[in-house]
């Protein structure tokens, strides 16, 4: 059962990355992406990584790939035009994909662990312990201080998406509270003797 | 048949070679190569949690984690770099983008 499972996720995620780099239009693209990772997380929950299966469809396929979705319907670019030189990087491409596959695979089959791995683990698996507690239990001790780098990283990708997005146009009147806040009765009122019936 | 570690070894490698394949196919459409990378981060991800699944070491799937923060923060970067670079160009083809060349 396992098996099958495997080879299915396997499948249409290898699939549906192909289609990701060969689709014309972008769009496609990224719905592709989006079953890509889907399948992705079903391979992790095949591996026994519930957690993170389940941050990968809720960053990725919630957050990250809407965000794509998001960019390319908003700029209205002429997609066609882009994919001219795609014919003339063909042969480059594909021969760096067999050499890089070639040197992966040779690896990959090649490959076999010391006997005594297991031993070294720096924080092995505890029995009757859930992934997403067993992985809490480490995370906010052993390996708080990547917690807070991670944090670090995502508050300075937030400001600086903010920063790198945001502009201010001319002619637009704000509401400005520490200016409001500093009016004072002095230096807003000014009174005035009026004489008697000539007006100010 | 039982899936081990080389089936997900072989899965990572291909998804791999299909992100590299795709940032040198699409080399004018940078919204395929953001795309491109964030297969490769996903298929470096799934060699952690075969060998975090393989070795019973839950320290794989902390650096996935990590892994996954830092793509996520990439890909909000890098859209904001190319929404901004929209904004000022009008086109978001990669061989405009060589100002800093002088």
């Amino acid at each position: 059962m396992a098996a099958v499972l495997f080879y299915i996720f396997a499948t249409i995620m290898i699939g549906s990355a192909c289609v990701v780099i060969f689709a014309r239009n972008p769009v496609h693209s990224v719905l592709f992406l989006i079953l890509a990772f889907c399948n992705g997380a079903g391979l992790f929950l095949l591996a026994g990584a519930e957690f993170l299966a389940m941050i990968l469809i809720v960053v990725y396929v919630g957050a990250v790939a809407v965000l794509f979705l998001f960019v390319v319907m908003m700029l209205d670019v002429d997609f066609a035009e882009l994919k001219q030189g795609f014919a003339k990087h063909l042969p480059l491409g594909l021969g760096v994909g067999v050499v890089v596959m070639v040197e992966l695979g040779l690896i990959a089959i090649g490959w076999q662990s010391a006997p005594n791995a297991s031993y070294a683990a720096a924080s092995p698996m505890v029995a009757n312990v859930s992934n997403t507690a067993a992985l809490g239990q480490i995370l906010y001790t052993k390996y708080a201080v990547f917690f807070e780098a991670s944090a670090m990283v995502l508050l300075t990708a937030m400001i600086g998406a903010i920063v790198l997005t945001l502009h201010h146009r001319p002619n637009v009147k704000r509401q400005k509270i520490s200016d409001q806040n500093a009016r004072t009765r002095d230096n807003v009122i000014e009174i005035k003797k009026v004489p008697f019936r000539t007006g100010v | 048949m039982i899936i081990g570690l080389t089936h997900y070894l072989v899965v990572g490698a291909i998804l791999f070679t299909l992100g590299v394949a795709g940032i040198i196919l699409n080399r004018k459409n940078i919204i395929v190569i953001l795309m491109s990378v964030e297969l490769i981060l996903l298929s470096v991800n799934l060699n952690f949690v075969a060998f975090s699944h393989e070795l019973g070491d839950l320290t794989g799937q902390v650096f996935a984690l990590y892994v996954l923060t830092v793509a996520a923060a990439e890909a909000a970067i890098g859209l904001a770099i190319l929404v901004a670079f929209y904004r000022n160009r009008g086109t978001i083809a990669v061989e405009d983008i060589n100002s800093l060349k002088g």
